[in-house]
């Protein structure tokens, strides 16, 4: 009696392992959080059995975790230089690899009690205190963040002003809690808090916004995998990923 | 050892923990004496619920103790409005706010600590003072403090390691700005997260090392008591 309970138990344990047979993980950039949690569900209804693990952080995060042996199946940059090195460091399949979609950098204030700006230089005005910015070695938005300001001629003078965040979405949340002055993102993370941060400026001078994906040369589940990336390609992928706003690549 | 160091090795996240971790220090243990003393000498009507409230940060994971500390004195908070308002002053993103989360989070320690110690002293010995003409002021600092020292000191110095090795609510509070509020355990997780392995490596010894020689010190003293 005990020794069959025993066995249920251990038959019980050992089902989550014989159910994830189907099953992707795909670590996608910060920004593609909300768009990627619906595209992930059609995804699943189309491909039954399938199921999809979602591990959203900035880029430079998701690379490193790669390259530390994370059980990824598909990766999702928000840039072409976080690819690249996953390239270089021999991880993708550098034939899967394609662009699903495009994006803008745009500046915000909180919405609340947030300073006036027209132009990149206001923010080297006195009622800008802190601008957030995500972190220039991991997060492909303080690249961007870096090049557009950079061409402006402002990154060395308003580098007393940053708050270096983790991801994109870190930025988003310290404009929107209003604990920063101004921060740059994309247009899609601003779009999920209209009522909390307001776009002060779309900006330029930067590498165009594109976001690559490729399947991982170790993954076990290449078949499902490269169905994935296709599948983002897709119409049913490009009608949500359009409604998040995000442009054609 | 010489080439492990780079010659442009920044030393700013070593001696910001430093300072944050003896500052934080000093208010846990101003705090923790005066509350331990409260608790040991005198309880009131659910005292030992309010110090299970100050018990918390030992158990709550140090994100809780991060977010609190937000709601409390962020921009958008009373506290933080006002300081804003009329001292032009920010708590958050700044490294006065690393302090405060490690005063917090090493608080428990002293106040524990610092508790025992004060219930575990013969109250004869304070009475023995008090008939010397000596003020209950005089009576603390002459006879109960250095009797309760030993303990308040073990707790002191647990405090101390507890506050260098902060990590998570200092960097919902503070932030990593390297060069202002960057601490030596956000510029281990900035450097691993960037894939800086050799920097990451040499800020671990560096690290490693002087907390052997903190627990080192510490060990001695205390056992030479």
């Amino acid at each position: 009696m005990r020794r069959s309970r025993i066995a249920s138990l251990l038959f019980a344990l050992a089902l989550p392992l014989s159910a994830s047979a189907a099953e992707l993980t795909v670590s996608a950039a910060a920004s593609l959080t909300n768009a990627f949690k619906e595209v992930a569900a059609q995804f699943e209804k189309a491909q039954p059995g399938a199921t999809v693990r979602l591990n959203f952080a900035a880029s430079g995060t998701l690379l490193q975790q790669m390259a530390e042996g994370a059980p990824v199946d598909v990766f999702a940059s928000a840039d072409q230089a976080t690819m690249d090195k996953a390239a270089s460091q021999n991880l993708i399949d550098a034939a899967t690899r394609r662009d699903f979609a495009a994006n803008s950098l745009v500046l915000i204030t909180p919405v609340q009690d947030g300073p006036a700006i027209a132009s990149l230089q206001d923010l080297a005005g006195d009622p800008v205190k802190r601008i957030a910015v995500g972190k220039v070695a991991t997060v492909p938005v303080g690249r961007y963040t870096q090049q557009a300001l950079e061409s402006a001629r402002l990154w060395s003078a308003l580098e007393p002003k940053f708050v270096q965040a983790d991801s994109v979405r870190q930025v988003l949340d310290y404009v929107s809690r209003g604990e920063v002055d101004a921060g740059f993102v994309y247009r899609t993370d601003a779009a999920v808090m209209q009522d909390k941060v307001k776009i002060a400026l779309t900006a330029t001078g930067h590498t165009p916004v594109t976001y690559p994906v490729a399947v991982l040369r170790e993954s076990g589940q290449k078949d499902l995998a490269v169905k994935f990336v296709d599948f983002l390609g897709g119409a049913a992928a490009q009608e949500v990923l359009g409604r998040y706003g995000f442009g054609k690549p | 050892m010489t080439n492990l160091l780079p010659a442009a090795f920044d030393w700013f996240p070593l001696t910001l923990s430093l300072k944050v971790a003896f500052l934080a220090t000093v208010l846990a243990l101003v705090a923790g004496v005066l509350l331990g003393w409260l608790f040991a000498r005198k309880p009131f009507p659910g005292s030992s619920l309010v110090e299970s409230v100050f018990m918390l940060p030992l158990v709550l994971p140090p994100t809780v103790i991060g977010y609190a500390i937000l709601v409390a004195a962020g921009r958008r908070s009373p506290l933080g409005a006002w300081l804003r308002e009329h001292l032009d002053y920010t708590l958050i993103f700044n490294w006065h706010g690393a302090v405060v989360a490690s005063a917090v989070v090493a608080l428990p320690l002293v106040l524990k600590s610092a508790s025992a110690a004060f219930a575990g002293i013969d109250r004869s010995l304070e009475a023995a003072a008090s008939t010397l003409r000596q003020s209950r002021w005089s009576v603390f600092l002459r006879v109960t403090l250095p009797l309760a020292w030993p303990g308040i000191l073990a707790g002191t110095l647990l405090a101390f390691a507890r506050a260098m090795g902060e990590f998570g609510a200092s960097l919902m509070v503070a932030g990593s700005i390297p060069d202002r509020t960057q601490t030596l355990s956000m510029a281990i997780y900035d450097a691993v997260q960037a894939g800086e392995n050799d920097l990451a490596l040499v800020l671990v010894i560096v690290t490693s090392v002087l907390s052997v020689v903190i627990l080192a010190v510490s060990n001695r003293y205390l056992s030479l008591r």
